[in-house]
């Protein structure tokens, strides 16, 4: 007791200031994700179409909704239309941008919403164990039985067309493939020691979630999440494709991909255009989500 | 050490035969069977056996850790005057870490990976103490220089993986310390360890139990690290402690076969190149299906068909020595006799001295 008495101890204020300097989690997470050249340019490319699915009135060139019987089909670079024109004469360039919109709202909000409630399933389901994981978990495994694409379109097809459906039926799609993942990383967590070593220091089974669990947990559960939104565009985009999403005239890439094909063989490089922002958006989401799971290892 | 007056004094830690069976598997397994301990306030008991002994689930039952559903607890289980296993869940979380707390043996898996050791203290102390954050942290820091980290106000936001081992068991003894408790249960803690390592670890517990008259429950199967740091030795065998009493008695006079056969098992330093590693012949038993006689006899050198009749009772050496054998005799003799013996025994003693 006498040695420590003696130790010259900081003045306490310096210590307040202390816990605020010190450096948090997700603090360090970014700064890895600053050095990793592949996050750097994969987040530069998600920002910039955000910045222009938020800003497209201001930035559209022309009028997306615009028809020209005259101007149908135009090449890229056709005067006065930069990416051409569609089967109806409207700028390809403005649609591709106010389809941004849709298009990453589509692909971000069902799995936002599906974060939300599979992780609430996953980490109960995972925590709890037993009688209570038996039942979710096997309710969860009949819908994880359907391919998520025959799913997403037969409750789409059920509910019927529209944006709310699709959202709510990409949203059914999600939950149970992250509620999986959530029950698999709870299960791991909580068999470790620290997770024991707390109990054993007086932790009750909440604060055991909420510290322990969630903090070991939601790290993998939002990478893999992030991993989904790509897929969740593809998704919306077939969904529109096929009539069961986004309804014409609005612009949206899967929407535009499917009226567009039929001039497949005359323009085929302005109907790809499409394809080429889902596949841009979503390999931009799987490389970030790559990044991120590498850099949220506390231990890399 | 002189720990005969203190203890004397009501013990801190008292279990009354204690019996722990998990029905989780086909049969239910007995890991404990009849355990009888006491530990006295500012004593340090060494808990010594092989795996499967037991040592470490009587051990997680003064916490009460073990999976509820699926262990029965029977006996009586008395820390610092409560009875841990009427506890209720709101009254055993407060116990938890406040009365009693644990030590684990690895560090790096006992530790949460995502938050720093200093969140993880300030966190622990929150739990049982209305205290603002800033105030935890300093007690969180006096605790890092009580286990002796250097720069402690910079190891606080240090997260596990980036100490090292060494460090990290400081700080999880510091974490063990951060509400103050009566009694420090240890599960091997310098198992993980490198040999260097475990020797500052075992002192620092002992400095710790002096100044803060901790009372420490110790397991290890490692008799050397045993020695440095009790005063007491309990070595169980098969869920029951077949030998106990003060280290040095233990030591110069064991009077259970087992004892003596993990005496003689030890590696010392000086052995010569090629010499065969002592060993305790045959298994120890099945726990689901434990003999009528004594759990030791089939491996036992000195057996005699009255060992296989029923256990044993515990016969009193004098001095709080007792061991629950038969032939407590036939073993002193072998010690008498082993030159082997007495020579693993004064290497033993000038550790303690």
């Amino acid at each position: 007791m006498n040695t420590t008495a003696s130790l010259p101890l900081p003045q306490p204020r310096t210590k307040v200031e202390a816990i605020e300097r010190s450096p948090g989690f997700w603090s360090g997470v970014l700064a890895k994700l600053m050095r990793d050249p592949v996050a750097l340019g994969a987040g530069a490319v998600l920002l910039a179409l955000i910045v222009m699915a938020i800003f497209a009135n201001q930035l559209l060139p022309a009028d997306p909704y615009a028809t020209s019987m005259f101007k149908r089909l135009k090449p890229i670079g056709f005067e006065g239309y930069p990416l051409g024109a569609d089967e109806l004469g409207r700028d390809m360039l403005s649609r591709l941008m106010l389809g941004t919109r849709l298009s990453l709202f589509m692909g971000i909000t069902p799995v936002l919403i599906a974060f939300v409630i599979g992780s609430a399933i996953g980490i109960l389901a995972g925590y709890a164990g037993g009688l209570v994981n038996t039942l979710i978990m096997r309710t969860i495994d009949i819908l994880y039985a359907f391919p998520s694409v025959l799913l997403a379109i037969a409750l789409s097809g059920a509910l019927g067309a529209g944006i709310g459906n699709a959202l709510l039926s990409l949203t059914i799609v999600f939950i149970p493939q992250i509620a999986r993942v959530a029950e698999s990383v709870t299960t791991q967590v909580r068999g470790r020691d620290y997770v024991e070593a707390a109990r054993a220091s007086g932790a009750g089974p909440f604060t055991i979630v909420r510290v322990h669990v969630l903090g070991n947990v939601l790290g993998p559960i939002f990478v893999f999440a992030t991993s989904l939104i790509a897929v969740s565009m593809i998704l919306a985009s077939g969904l529109s494709f096929l009539g069961l999403g986004v309804r014409p005239p609005e612009p949206e890439w899967g929407l535009m991909l499917n009226t567009l094909r039929t001039a497949i063989y005359s323009q085929p490089l302005v109907a790809a255009l499409p394809g080429v922002m889902i596949f841009i958006t979503s390999i931009s989401f799987n490389l970030l989500s790559d990044s991120l799971r590498s850099a949220m290892d506390v231990k890399s | 050490m002189n720990t005969a007056s203190r203890a004397d004094s009501a013990p801190i830690v008292s279990v009354r035969d204690l019996r722990v069976t998990f029905n989780g598997g086909k049969k239910p397994v007995s890991a404990v069977n009849g355990v009888d301990l006491s530990v006295a306030r500012g004593e340090t008991v060494a808990l010594i056996g092989e795996s499967g002994s037991g040592k470490s689930v009587t051990l997680r039952s003064l916490l009460r850790l073990h999976p509820e559903r699926r262990t029965r607890i029977e006996g009586r289980i008395e820390v610092a005057g409560e009875d841990v296993l009427a506890l209720g869940s709101r009254a055993l979380a407060d116990y938890r870490g406040r009365v009693a707390s644990m030590i684990f043996q690895e560090p790096l898996l006992a530790l949460d990976p995502v938050y720093t050791v200093g969140q993880q203290i300030v966190e622990s102390i929150r739990r049982h103490e209305r205290i603002s954050p800033a105030e935890a942290r300093k007690r969180a820091l006096e605790l890092f220089e009580r286990v002796r980290i250097p720069s402690p106000e910079r190891r606080l936001d240090a997260y596990p993986h980036e100490m090292s081992g060494g460090m990290r068991q400081r700080a999880m003894i510091a974490l063990a310390l951060a509400c103050r408790p009566q009694v420090l249960l240890a599960d091997e803690p310098t198992t993980a360890l490198d040999a260097t390592v475990q020797i500052q670890i075992l002192l620092l517990l002992r400095e710790l139990q002096r100044e803060l008259g901790l009372a420490i429950v110790f397991v290890t199967h490692d008799m050397g690290a045993a020695v440095e740091v009790a005063d007491r030795f309990a070595v169980m065998y098969a869920g029951r402690i077949v030998e106990e009493g003060p280290t040095r008695e233990v030591i110069r006079n064991p009077r259970h076969p087992y004892t003596l056969a993990l005496m003689q098992a030890r590696a010392d330093g000086a052995m010569e190149k090629g010499a065969r590693l002592a060993s305790i012949p045959g298994a120890p038993p099945d726990l689901a299906q434990l003999p009528t006689g004594c759990a030791f006899a089939e491996r036992c050198t000195f057996v005699q068909p009255a060992c296989l009749q029923s256990r044993p009772e515990a016969v009193e050496l004098g001095g709080g020595h007792r061991a629950r054998c038969l032939r407590t005799d036939a073993t002193a003799q072998a010690v008498a006799q082993s030159a082997r013996a007495t020579a693993n025994t004064s290497i033993l003693l000038t550790e303690t001295a």
